[in-house]
């Protein structure tokens, strides 16, 4: 049968708005060497390399062959996934099975994204059918919009439901030196009034009903790496490996128009499947923490009734309640989360990584105040797909 | 490592323009594949899709083919590369104990974009792409430094053109079946010296599709089982002017793995057939020389003595090989399904009598910079 | 609908992605390219490990994974590893025909640059050949501040 992995080892960029400092390649190093570090390996220990970014953000065809000077990839196996958004955990998703396949034993994946480079709504449109979709959509923005519409209407959730998961991703990135954005006018203010601050301000750009400025994620450039290894290496490299408990994936959906807007159908299938082959029955209770992929605001109050954690329409209760605040029973993005980070093609890994520092307890000031037995890590992107990846403290059986 | 088969597979006839869209290319290639094993899409756990954004025009170009591959309702994922890379990654979750079944479908419609715009996007933004620079353009470079390191000519070049153009017309699915002289190949027109249009493959469309099963998935197919005996995969330095372009060392460390791990020694022996990523003549003699099947310098004697052709000790691209149908990103897997059939026997007209062990080849990157290497048998 | 059933045929629809870019050079490249601007002078970094000078400067050596940090001057000549007349046209080409490329190991340094061949007759180019740099008249801060090498 298949080997039992486990993270051990992180490292990211401080994420910016613009690294003009650095190209590409030179980003990618970066990131590499601080996993490394971070392992206390060398490029010599590793014995395989998945990479991945969105092609178009940077205009760079075969990034993999492109960067192999910087990311250790000369004379080593290497391999590009790419799936859009869910890019990042897709690859922690392909270096975990490059692992458990017994055939490496140390396995680097690297996450990355210079979107200070291009258009960045410009190269998404072009991942719409250029026929049929292409010449009318908004792109990103318009069909999260959509979402938030929807869910809105349907259970009477209002913008400031929208704004106070806003306000817990700012608020928790302020823990988090290597978030991209830092909202430090927002410490010491109580998130009600910031609620009300945000819904209420008139600088607070209006992109697409409901959708604000504050709503959304930013453009960053940014990289990170996760190093994966196998049992009986993995437990003499880290002191706590954060061990892979189950893993899955649903890309579902192929036209903007098929997706189901009601409910985020992906997320909830991709979810079962992890909580079955996890054996979990109550995620709520049994999940310590969670790192979302959540674009933008509405989601962390409707997919997290996807994923189960509450009922339909109960999303904006375990938010207000501070259920998923720092000091919660669950919290969500303790890293910030993707509203306070987003360089693409790193933003899904990162998720795994910060999840894995968790089970590690070695996130500092961003550490969650509790032992961390289950990290639930997910990944989103393109026509709603879901990745989710468990880390725990246990070796599974 | 766990025994590993392939258990079905489907090809598109490759041409230089097909009516359909890709997803639908990638359809046909997936119910040819799991009709092949008689099987349906819900005998398969999982499934990964191989594709490029660039050559598809669109961002996250493999959302275009979820359904198409039967990704609905499936952990899927894709790998941008080669199709014989992606089908590593099909072998390698399957060995993970997480699926027993997997499907690898790799597509492209070279026709609906330009090729040479599409190549020079693989270089450096910064210090190569201004020149203008592509892939055919790149090959012609390493040609010459080849041709200078070996002695090979450009006569030995065109020998390669004539034997897989020929073997081409035994070849249902290849593009380019030509019947031609060394002379036909020497005055072709130049493309980028010393290539001629006879030395480079042609633009394809085209989709390719593997069904993978371990032991215990085998019992949903009816299609005996071929084996993947070995597989490696290496990449060299991207940096052109820094690599050694006369020697593939990254072949060399992908076919050692493979080697190894298939107990080969020595592979001009024991291989009874190999198909190999012929994506301009010249790298055929190279790839010769990275597999080990001749001393450094020294493919050019394999093609003289006609080592390779069909009837030769070891016949190299009985389909026509690559110069014979380029569909880029599927032309691993096509070569993986050849050597598949090759040991089947299902290889009709450019069947090599009874063989029992194949080697498939998959490159990617310019000047074959990514090597990943299969050793399918019976 | 029937009539449009009898007359339909494939339709082909054309369209370009015009995505725009603005790379990061990043500090490394963009102190060649401004030494290529200014001073007219070609500079390399070398590997503190295996001693290997790259042109074009890269600021990790790919063989040892270790930091290029010294700068080295190299020579404006080198000679010719390989070449390729072109004789084809698409949009990203710099100049009609005859389009040359060239690999040049400049003098001081242990790989070569891909850059344009000019200022000699194709029949003319051989292996080997000494070339030197050509600067542009005009120059941006681009590899193309080398308007391309020519016999020296």
């Amino acid at each position: 049968m298949g080997k039992r992995v486990a993270v051990v080892g992180y490292g990211q960029t401080y994420q910016r708005s613009s690294r003009k400092d650095v190209n590409g390649v030179e980003l990618i190093n970066e990131a590499v060497r601080v996993a490394l570090a971070d392992a206390e390996l060398t490029i010599k220990d590793i014995d395989a390399i998945v990479i991945g970014n969105m092609d178009h953000f940077e205009g760079i065809n075969y990034v993999d062959m492109w960067s192999a000077e910087g990311s250790g990839a000369v004379m080593k196996p290497v391999m590009k996934v790419t799936t859009g958004g869910t890019t990042g955990t897709s690859v922690a998703m392909c270096a975990y099975y490059h692992v458990a396949s017994g055939m490496f034993d140390k396995v680097l994946a690297i996450g990355w994204e210079k979107n200070s480079e291009s258009d960045t709504t410009g190269a998404i449109i072009t991942a719409f059918h250029p026929v049929w979709e292409r010449p009318n959509l908004g792109g990103a923005v318009a069909g999260l919009a959509i979402e938030a519409s929807k869910y809105m209407h349907d259970y009477g959730a209002t913008e400031k439901d929208g704004a106070r998961v806003a306000v817990r991703e700012r608020l928790h990135a302020l823990n988090n030196p290597y978030a991209h954005l830092h909202q430090e006018w927002m410490k010491g203010i109580p998130p009600d009034q910031l609620v009300d601050l945000i819904v209420g301000s008139e600088q607070n750009q209006l992109l697409a009903y409901p959708l604000r400025m504050s709503d959304m994620c930013p453009r960053t450039d940014g990289a990170a790496a996760v190093i994966f290894a196998v049992e009986g290496k993995a437990e003499k490299i880290a002191p706590i490996p954060a061990w892979v408990q189950a893993t899955a994936n649903r890309h579902n959906f192929v036209y903007a128009g098929d997706v189901d807007m009601a409910r985020n159908t992906t997320i909830a299938e991709a979810s079962q499947a992890v909580f079955r082959k996890a054996g979990i029955k109550e995620p709520l209770k049994q999940i310590d923490v969670c790192e979302l992929y959540l674009p933008y605001s509405y989601a962390g109050l409707k997919w997290i009734e996807d994923i189960g954690f509450c009922g339909y329409g109960e999303g904006p209760r375990l938010l207000w309640d501070g259920v998923t605040d720092m000091d919660g029973e669950m919290p969500i993005n303790p890293s910030g989360g993707v509203m306070s980070s987003n360089a693409i093609g790193a933003t899904a890994l990162i998720r795994v990584g910060e999840g894995a520092l968790q089970v590690m307890g070695r996130a500092g000031a961003r550490q969650v105040n509790r032992k961390v037995n289950l990290a639930f890590c997910s990944g989103f992107g393109g026509c709603y797909w879901a990745d989710i990846m468990l880390l725990g403290r246990k070796k599974p059986a | 490592m766990e025994n590993i088969a392939i258990v079905g597979v489907g090809q598109t006839v490759c041409a230089r323009r097909r009516e359909e869209t890709f997803e639908q290319l990638v359809f046909e290639a997936a119910t040819k594949a799991l009709a092949d094993a008689g099987a349906e899409i819900g005998d398969i756990d999982n499934v990964v899709t191989v594709s490029n954004d660039f050559w598809d025009g669109r961002t996250t170009s493999s959302m275009a083919v979820q359904e198409a591959a039967g990704g609905w309702h499936k952990d899927i994922s894709t790998v941008e590369g080669d199709g014989a890379f992606g089908a590593f990654y099909g072998v390698m979750r399957i060995l993970s104990g997480s699926f027993d079944t997997a499907l690898v479908v790799g597509h492209i419609k070279g026709s609906e974009g330009v090729m040479n715009l599409i190549t020079n996007a693989m270089f450096d933004p910064i210090y190569q792409r201004s020149l203008g620079i592509d892939a055919t353009a790149a090959a012609a470079l390493q040609a010459r430094i080849y041709m200078q390191m070996s002695g090979a000519t450009e006569r030995d070049f065109a020998r390669v053109s004539v034997k897989n153009h020929g073997q081409a017309m035994k070849n249902p699915f290849a593009q380019l079946p030509m019947k031609l002289t060394l002379k036909d190949v020497l005055e072709s027109r130049p493309i980028a010296e010393p290539l001629k249009l006879l030395d480079c493959s042609p633009i394809s469309d085209g989709a390719a599709a593997v069904v993978l099963s371990n032991r215990r998935g085998l019992k949903r197919f009816k299609k005996d089982p071929v084996w993947i005996r070995g597989v490696g995969h290496c990449t060299d330095a991207f940096n052109l002017g820094y690599r050694d372009l006369a020697r593939s060392r990254s072949l060399g460390e992908a076919a050692k793995k493979a080697y190894k791990m298939a107990k080969i020694k020595d592979p001009l022996k024991e291989l009874d057939v190999a198909e190999l990523y012929d994506a301009y003549s010249y790298m055929e003699l190279m790839w010769y020389e990275g597999l080990g099947l001749a001393p450094e310098g020294e493919g050019k004697q394999l093609i003289r003595e006609g080592a390779t052709a069909l009837g030769g000790v070891l016949p190299v691209n009985p389909s026509g090989g690559v110069l014979s149908g380029h569909p880029v990103i599927v032309a691993g897997l096509i070569r993986l399904i050849e050597a598949t059939l090759q040991v089947r026997g299902e290889a009709d007209k450019r069947q090599v009598k009874g063989a029992k062990t194949a080697l498939a080849q998959g490159i990617n990157g310019p000047c074959g910079q990514a090597h990943c290497v299969f050793i399918v048998g019976a | 609908m029937a009539k449009a059933r009898r007359k339909a045929r494939n339709v082909v629809y054309a369209g370009r992605i015009k995505v725009p870019y603005a790379w990061s050079v990043g500090a490394t490249g963009s102190r060649f390219l401004t030494a290529l601007r200014d001073d007219q002078e070609i500079w390399g970094v070398k590997c503190p490990k295996c001693k290997r000078v790259y042109v074009y400067p890269i600021k990790n050596c790919g063989e040892c994974f270790v930091p290029t940090e010294q700068w080295v001057k190299v020579a404006n000549v080198g000679t010719l590893e390989s070449f390729t007349v072109v004789h084809y046209k698409h949009d990203m080409q710099p100049r009609k025909r005859p389009l040359i490329y060239g690999l040049v190991k400049l003098d001081g340094t242990d790989g070569a640059l891909l850059h344009l061949i000019g200022g000699v007759e194709p029949a003319k180019i051989k292996l080997g050949m000494r070339m030197k740099a050509v600067f542009a008249r005009q120059r941006a801060g681009s590899i193309l501040d080398i308007q391309h090498f020519a016999p020296a």
